[in-house]
């Protein structure tokens, strides 16, 4: 048993080192710059100061995160909103046809998204594929201007983030007992009330997992509120972009960072919750995340 | 598997009621997804030069492609940094995967959460993480710079899936082999690496389309003397129609369906 065991070491020593090195370490350096002050000459002066967490709420960003927010929440509910009854179709397919939709789905998560986010652009365009559709059936005269809206940046979001939804839902769906849904039919449950009361509760984890990695990331994707946005639309990605590649105020950028991850840390809780409650009472497991 | 298939009742929710809604759905979920690729690559070939119209076939995007230095340069450069941080990343996650599946060590559980913290991190607070750490041990924005954090990026992927392709492992080969007199090392040469293998090389696409796809850390971490792709493609089409990014699209997608047919082949090989 006491064998010496070069392996152990050089499995768990060089991968720690790195992650502690290349994300522990930074990631705290980002929690630390929040804290500081800006100057124009060196980036960062090292005075601790509340204000970047301050100036959060002045209303001029007020405006942008809770429009970035809203975005988000837009994209990650329209997601929900298709992906749910779509993940159902899914899993109730027989296994051939599922492997194959499957596969249908995420081949576009493979490709490159800024490239889909180009084409996106091609088809909201005035002379774009919508546009040229909707002229030659009749509807409209003239040209829509789709492009630079808040509705172009949440159809380029759900475009992009719509498997990261389907996979976790899928995968609960999935794993649905169905003789829970057959013996409630039994005892005389509506199909509503079988949705409600048994299906949504039973795919909560796969829900809130599908809103976390969707959400999470629609607030950040700036190139996607780049190129179909337009000034007015922006993401909180943009504005901490901004404020490291253009304004050069570090520590407010590093502070809107953190708010991000306390957002996480919330979304992250509220899963955990979720999976508990389900495996307290016997049900699906949690292989989602 | 197949018995929920052949019950005599079958449940239908609501939004499903009729045919007809749910195949509106699933009709309208494909085109969501398809239509614009479909177009993409229609416009690779599509001689009207914004693709408005259908105009005859032609390969010049092709030449034009082919004839653009920035383009092609900030490809290879692209191909380079993604085939060395995914091979990084593919070792080190293995080893990660092994310390986690093999060993018992102080901050186990630490690394697990490490792990797992960095996964659902947002790609914007790590792309500035990796600056700061970048400026404050002096390393300039360039090729390692752009290595070291896609590397870092695609760890908890290809960790994940090593992992928990292990766990699926049947523990008592390796405990069969160490009864037997096989020393650590051999059991891990001739058991642990040859059954993980399709994770390594599942684990080595995913990593490398995921560093090809980055757009948000690159643009943080990437200096002007070494131009990838992404930030390249993203400055050409911010500023209007490119049909050499139609044809380059046709081509990323061939190489990322080679990909994930190669990839779904090797993960059903068991």
């Amino acid at each position: 048993m006491s064998r010496p065991d070069p392996f152990r070491w050089i499995s768990i020593v060089p991968v720690n080192l790195w992650l502690w090195l290349w994300v522990l370490v930074p990631t705290l350096m980002v929690l630390v710059v929040s804290f500081a002050t800006r100057d124009p000459a060196e980036l960062i002066a090292w005075e601790f100061t509340l204000d970047n967490y301050a100036r959060l709420a002045d209303p001029l960003y007020l405006q942008v995160f809770l429009h970035s927010l809203w975005l988000a929440a837009l994209t990650a509910a329209l997601c929900l909103l298709l992906g749910f009854p779509f993940a159902w179709w899914l899993a109730r397919l027989r296994p051939g046809p599922r492997a194959l939709a499957l596969f249908l789905v995420v081949i576009p998560f493979w490709t490159n998204s800024l490239i889909r986010t180009y084409a996106i652009k091609l088809i909201l365009s005035k002379e774009g594929l919508i546009n040229t559709l909707l002229r030659s059936i009749g509807i409209i005269d003239a040209p829509l201007d789709l492009l630079y809206s808040p509705f172009a940046v949440v159809f380029g979001l759900v475009y992009i983030l719509f498997p990261f939804m389907v996979l976790p839902l899928y995968s609960n769906l999935e794993k649905l007992d169905h003789s829970l849904l057959e013996a409630a039919r039994d005892l005389g449950a509506g199909r509503w009330q079988v949705l409600r009361q048994i299906v949504i509760p039973l795919t909560m984890p796969g829900i809130v997992a599908g809103t976390l990695i969707v959400f999470l990331p629609a607030t950040c994707m700036f190139y996607i509120s780049d190129l179909l946005g337009g000034a007015k639309n922006l993401l909180l990605g943009n504005v901490v972009r901004n404020q490291f590649l253009s304004s050069m105020d570090w520590p407010f950028g590093s502070a809107i960072s953190i708010t991000l991850i306390l957002l996480m840390g919330l979304m992250l809780l509220a899963y955990f919750q979720a999976s508990k409650r389900i495996n307290r009472a016997g049900g699906i497991h949690d292989t989602t995340l | 598997m197949t018995q929920h298939f052949n019950q005599p009742r079958r449940f239908s929710l609501p939004f499903n009621v009729t045919r007809l809604a749910k195949w509106l759905l699933v009709g309208t979920v494909f085109l969501y997804l398809y239509v614009p690729i479909v177009v993409l690559v229609v416009n690779g070939f599509n001689a009207h030069k914004y693709g408005t119209q259908w105009r005859g076939f032609t390969l010049k995007w092709f030449e034009k492609l082919w004839q653009n230095d920035n383009l092609m340069d900030a490809a290879a450069h692209s191909l380079i940094v993604a085939m060395s941080a995914a091979s990084l990343a593919t070792v080190l996650g293995a080893l990660g995967a092994i310390a986690l599946y093999r060993y018992d060590f102080r901050g186990k559980r630490f690394m697990g959460g490490l792990v797992f913290v960095e996964m659902m991190t947002p790609d914007i607070v790590l792309a500035i993480a990796f600056l700061l750490i970048f400026m404050a041990l002096g390393i300039s924005l360039g090729f390692w710079s752009l290595l070291l954090a896609h590397t870092s990026f695609c760890l908890p992927f290809t960790l994940i899936t090593v992992y928990s392709r292990l766990n699926n492992f049947d523990h008592a080969v390796l405990d069969a082999a160490r009864d037997l007199g096989a020393s650590e090392w051999t059991a891990m040469r001739k058991i642990l690496i040859p059954m993980s293998a399709p994770a390594l090389m599942a684990g080595w696409l995913l990593s490398f389309t995921l560093s090809l796809d980055d757009v948000i850390v690159s643009s943080f971490v990437s200096g002007p003397g070494y131009e990838i792709l992404p930030i390249r493609v993203f400055s050409l089409i911010k500023v209007g129609v490119s049909p050499e990014v139609n044809v380059l699209a046709t081509l990323m997608l061939v190489l990322s369906l080679t990909l994930v047919l190669l990839s779904q082949w090797l993960l059903k090989r068991k």
